[in-house]
């Protein structure tokens, strides 16, 4: 019996990705034919590849720019053909609901009158923008692009975890992780039935395409950046290379009579669709933040006149806001009728007082999350709090419950993953990416984010996080 | 869609061909003075590289006294002094970074990878024993560039604006390091014709990899005049100002009619008459009215060159043309 290099592995009772999947099978056994040594010194040169080629987020200190690259483990995620079928169709239903809402929110707002969420959860929210009232946008598709995080619990049941409906980034990575796998572990692929990624640009423009003014037939699109001092300039670049469309920022385009065009060789050329990755707030210092340097002037009343489209479109953070999310379940069946494919986790929303009760009387289990914040912040882990920050949020609650939610804390699954002393069980999560125009399209996988340090549950980049690539196999 | 460039796409693009170029050839000149501060001159030589370049003030503001040592480093390595090597292939790595969706993935990677090890050379590696080895790795990196730029990137726009900046560049670096020799005879006059003045327009020739072309041309003798002449006006030289000169108009004509573009007709206008001077003075009237001021002149009209492609293509204002010119001095 030969050995393997995952025969110490233990994932410690969590939910293994690698071990539990029927479909990985084959993949443990191509892997059982290296060495650790081997797989070593291939991770070391692929990692090295990722920072000549430049696939890096950039870190500022001390007026000095570092690029780092997101840590690339080898060991690949695998999902099954029957797992990738759940995943796949709950996204497509959770985005067709979330069309739905923000179409109804900014129309008739039946959804409102009729009571399924509170009025002032959406009219009150700092991401509700009453701009777009009465504006009808192509196909209902506000998000075209969205990234939804899920991860899975210890019996291996999916959850979403956050919707991402403004701009969310990591999809160049997904792309770049499986070129990388392609060149360093050509042995590890072959005849594994591994499904394509590669035409996710092209699946985007003829998204985005969809998305242009009426009467236009060939609709130039650009890719809108803050420039390439945003850490998340690399993406912007891989997409307008993957789109083959021009890389703008602000200040390369220019609003006449609530036309948009861009500054070119040639004098000024007409732009019909704008894929932004600029924030609502600083897209038009006309409209919102009137200090934005990053933005377009009279880009929303261009929008308005309905002379160009904006992916996404504005408006939709809305959505994705951490107490909204906690009703999807319930648009799920008012919007469509049916019952959710992929759970929330159960989320109490402490603006109702039976949550609230909930939430101060199993504190130190919880998690407590602020509604309007992202990245991480304000949030209040139970298991791991101190007495103090217990306290201090229970004190918070109590002063403004509508401001908080509280969910279980999740035991992440776990992912075979290649550290200094070997291979061991590292947390992971998931973030598919779909695209939506007439219909939504759902790139196969996603990223897999793992959280590198020993035990962690936190797989954001800015604390320690990599990622993987992800194989849905059959 | 394709034939549309971004005003910004095509001043960046135009920068990084000037870099790049720029970088090599201040590898030569470097090179070059190498090999003429070790036959006697010692300082007086190195001084005039820190003239050619007007950062007297820069580089002895920061205390430093001339020797090779001090301004090599600060030519090559400080990344403070803007006209550095290394300072002048970030600025190209910069550029390129900007321009990644348009160029190939392998121009990029190859300039990042450089200039990151470009980065990490200390100042103690710059000893008489390496520096030769150091001077033909950046040459080589930079042909490298160009290499890969020719092989890989498409020929749309961009790569017209990419060889305007390449050519312009290249010209005005053909000027001074023509220049540098007038600043290396003008003490001494009394050596010109001695074996040492041979051997160092034989070095001048070298560096502009242009001896044994000149040999073909020029078999029997080295003089002044003829060197000068061959950096000059030589057509068949691809480094000569007037080979230089004609690529750039021709290529200003080409992408103008290609493309439909309206402007960039004082640029067309200047070469024009650039070109018409270099086709009909003679290095003998050049000599004798100077070769210093004819070399001036030259410089201000690519600088005007320059500054109109910035106004009409690149979106410039003209006041901050003018401001660019300026630093680009």
């Amino acid at each position: 019996m030969d050995r393997s290099i995952l025969d110490g592995y233990d994932p410690r009772g969590f939910f293994c990705e690698m071990l539990t999947s029927p479909a990985s099978a084959g993949v443990r056994e191509r892997l059982a034919r290296l060495s650790i040594a081997a797989l070593k010194e291939r991770a070391a040169a692929a990692n090295a590849e990722l920072y000549n080629l430049g696939i890096t987020f950039t870190v500022y200190s001390d007026a000095k720019t570092i690029d780092r690259i997101l840590p690339f483990d080898v060991l690949p995620r695998v999902l099954s053909a029957a797992e990738w079928r759940q995943l796949e169709s709950g996204i497509v239903q959770r985005i067709t609901a979330i069309n739905l809402l923000l179409d109804d929110i900014y129309h008739d707002q039946r959804v409102l009158a009729d009571g399924v969420v509170p009025r002032d959860l959406i009219l009150g929210n700092p991401n509700y923008r009453p701009e777009m009232c009465g504006l009808d946008v192509p196909h209902k598709a506000y998000v075209n692009i969205c990234g939804t995080d899920i991860v899975r619990d210890e019996k291996g049941a999916f959850f979403v975890l956050e919707d991402n409906a403004r701009t969310p980034s990591g999809v160049s990575y997904v792309v770049e992780n499986r070129h990388m796998m392609l060149r360093a572990f050509p042995d590890l692929l072959d005849d594994i039935g591994l499904r394509g990624i590669d035409n996710y640009g092209a699946r985007l423009v003829a998204a985005l395409q969809e998305m242009a003014p009426p009467g236009i037939g060939d609709p130039q699109i650009v890719l809108l950046s803050p420039g390439t001092y945003n850490s998340a300039y690399f993406e912007h670049v891989f997409l307008a290379r993957e789109m083959g469309v021009p890389l703008v920022e602000g200040p390369d385009l220019v609003v006449e009579d609530e036309r948009v065009s861009m500054r070119t060789t040639g004098g000024l050329a007409r732009v019909d669709v704008i894929y932004r990755r600029i924030n609502d707030d600083f897209l038009d210092p006309e409209a919102f933040n009137r200090d934005s340097m990053l933005g377009v002037r009279g880009l929303m009343r261009a929008y308005r006149a309905g002379n160009v489209a904006l992916a996404n479109a504005i408006g939709t953070g809305v959505a994705d806001d951490k107490a909204v999310y906690a009703y999807m379940p319930r648009l799920i069946r008012y919007y469509l009728g049916e019952d959710a494919i992929l759970q929330n986790v159960p989320t109490n929303i402490c603006r109702e007082p039976e949550a609230l009760r909930y939430t101060l009387d199993h504190l130190a289990e919880l998690v407590v999350k602020p509604v309007g914040e992202a990245g991480g912040y304000g949030i209040t882990v139970g298991p791991t709090a101190t007495r103090a920050e217990l306290a201090d949020c229970r004190k918070k609650l109590l002063a403004d419950p509508a401001n908080y939610i509280s969910q279980p804390c999740v035991n992440l699954s776990v992912a075979p993953t290649l550290v200094d002393g070997g291979i061991e069980p590292r947390h992971v999560d998931l973030r598919p990416f779909a695209v939506t125009g007439s219909s939504t399209w759902v790139l196969p996988g996603g990223l897999t984010r793992v959280a590198l340090r020993r035990g962690s549950f936190v797989v954001n980049s800015s604390q320690g996080g990599g990622s993987k690539d992800t194989w849905v196999l059959g | 869609m394709v034939d549309v460039l971004l005003a910004r796409y095509a001043d960046c693009i135009f920068w990084l061909a000037r870099y790049v170029e720029r970088a090599e050839n201040l590898a030569r000149i470097l090179d070059v003075n190498e090999t003429f501060s070790r036959d006697s001159r010692g300082a007086q030589n190195w001084r005039s590289i820190v003239q050619l370049n007007s950062d007297e003030e820069r580089f002895f503001a920061g205390g430093r006294e001339v020797t090779g040592h001090s301004v090599l480093n600060f030519y090559v390595l400080d990344a403070d002094n803007p006209t550095s090597i290394v300072s002048t292939l970030r600025f190209a790595r910069e550029n390129a970074r900007t321009l990644r969706p348009l160029i190939s993935t392998e121009m990029w990677v190859q300039l990042n990878v450089f200039y990151n090890h470009l980065s990490t050379i200390g100042s103690d590696e710059l000893t008489p024993a390496r520096l030769s080895g150091l001077f033909a790795t950046i040459k080589e990196a930079c042909q490298t560039h160009t290499g890969i730029t020719e092989g890989t990137f498409f020929r749309d726009q961009g790569w017209y604006f990419y060889q305007l900046g390449r050519y312009v560049e290249r010209a005005d670096q053909t000027t001074r390091l023509l220049d540098i020799k007038y600043h290396l005879l003008l003490p001494d006059i009394a050596d010109v014709g001695s074996p040492t003045d041979v051997s160092q327009w034989n070095a001048l020739l070298r560096s502009a990899a242009g001896y044994h072309a000149y040999r073909r041309l020029h078999a029997a003798s080295t003089t002044p005049a003829r060197v000068a002449g061959f950096l000059l006006f030589n057509q068949a030289f691809p480094r000569s100002v007037h080979h230089c000169v004609r690529e750039t108009g021709r290529l200003l004509g080409e992408v103008k009619s290609r493309y439909s573009l309206r402007g960039g007709n004082d640029a067309a206008e200047e070469l024009d008459r650039l070109r018409a001077v270099l086709g009909t003075l003679t290095i003998r009237e050049i000599l004798s009215e100077g070769l210093h001021e004819f070399l001036d002149l030259i410089q201000q009209q690519l600088i005007a060159v320059s500054r109109d492609l910035s106004i009409s293509f690149f979106g410039y204002r003209p006041e901050a043309a003018q401001a660019q010119s300026a630093a680009a001095e």
